[in-house]
């Protein structure tokens, strides 16, 4: 299993690791809202997460740590 | 559990000013990834430009130097010289580049100074606020074409890869994007390139990179992408314009 972990804060909620995703398990978390003010990305379902870094290819900030 | 993917070192920690969905992050990384797989940054010296990546001098951990507009080539120029050992980049956008700075441009390319430029092209001013640039596609609207980019009037984008490709002095001249996964890594590998040919000592080589502002396009992150596959692409055509290595080895065989 992988795991991805996001530092929340950093995100900006432009939502390219959602577009890039192929499994579709990445959402802009519409309910919450980070220091900077932005409602970021998150993970909805680990367990389907197959490591694949293409999220964390396409973000602009870093945001994204990925392990495998 | 392996790290698959992390922010590489050459990067600080200081929190990016761009807009939400913007590619200049990507290729930060992209360029601080080639400097950590080369081992390189405790020599390596970037050159920032003017306009939005004006900040990449908070970016980059490694020594960074701020040149007035669109004179990166030639400020990168002289530190080579002086200092041929380090490794000398310049990050700049198309206003910088391709307009004001076009002149250092061509004739650094033209006496292959031994330096990698890296050459965003977002096809508008970014950080004034969305003005026509040298770039700008034919019918595209700016600030300042209110009703498209009319060529009978202002000329028509200049191709810079096309362009430097004709002269003999450049090393390597290759054109990435980054709309798309496949395209990141393949600009990854474009950008290693550029960096490994100056520790190999064999010259100038620029990277344009066809990038998206969605701010001042007045696109989400999302359409701009799209809008660099739909309309930048077909008139900047990705490739190797020159790569004058390879054609000769492909002479000797």
């Amino acid at each position: 299993m992988a795991k991805v972990t996001f530092q929340t804060d950093l995100c900006k909620g432009c939502g390219l690791c959602v577009e890039a995703c192929p499994k579709h398990i990445l959402v802009i978390a519409q309910g919450k809202i980070n220091k900077k003010g932005y409602s970021p990305a998150e993970m909805t379902d680990q367990e389907a997460c197959i490591g694949c870094a293409f999220c964390a290819t396409m973000c602009p900030d870093c945001v994204i740590t990925v392990e495998k | 559990m392996a790290i698959v993917f992390e922010k590489p070192k050459a990067l600080t920690d200081a929190v990016l000013h761009y807009c939400p969905g913007c590619p200049h992050g990507i290729i930060h990384r992209l360029v601080a990834e080639a400097i950590d797989t080369l081992g390189i940054e405790g020599k390596t010296i970037g050159v920032a430009p003017v306009g939005c990546a004006v900040m990449a001098y908070d970016y980059f951990a490694c020594d960074m130097i701020e040149a007035a507009h669109g004179r990166a080539p030639a400020t990168a120029t002289g530190i080579k010289r002086c200092r041929p050992d380090n490794i000398v980049f310049t990050y700049q956008g198309d206003g910088d580049l391709a307009s004001i700075g076009m002149a250092e441009t061509v004739h650094a390319a033209a006496r292959n100074e031994n330096i990698t430029v890296i050459f965003v092209n977002n096809a508008i001013y970014g950080m004034t606020g969305g003005q026509m640039a040298p770039t700008s596609l034919p019918g595209q609207v700016t600030q300042t074409s209110p009703y498209g980019r009319d060529v009978d009037h202002c000329g028509w984008p200049i191709r810079v890869c096309e362009l430097l490709a004709t002269l003999e002095g450049p090393e390597y001249v290759a054109r990435v994007a980054v709309n798309n996964v496949k395209n990141v890594k393949s600009a990854g590998k474009a950008i290693l390139k550029a960096f490994q040919n100056q520790v190999d000592k064999k010259g100038f080589s620029l990277i344009e990179v066809v990038s998206a502002c969605p701010t001042n396009w007045g696109m989400t992150p999302q359409q701009a992408l799209k809008w660099v596959e739909s309309d930048m692409l077909p008139y900047y055509p990705l490739g190797v314009y020159k790569d004058r290595s390879a054609a000769k080895e492909a002479e000797s065989k």
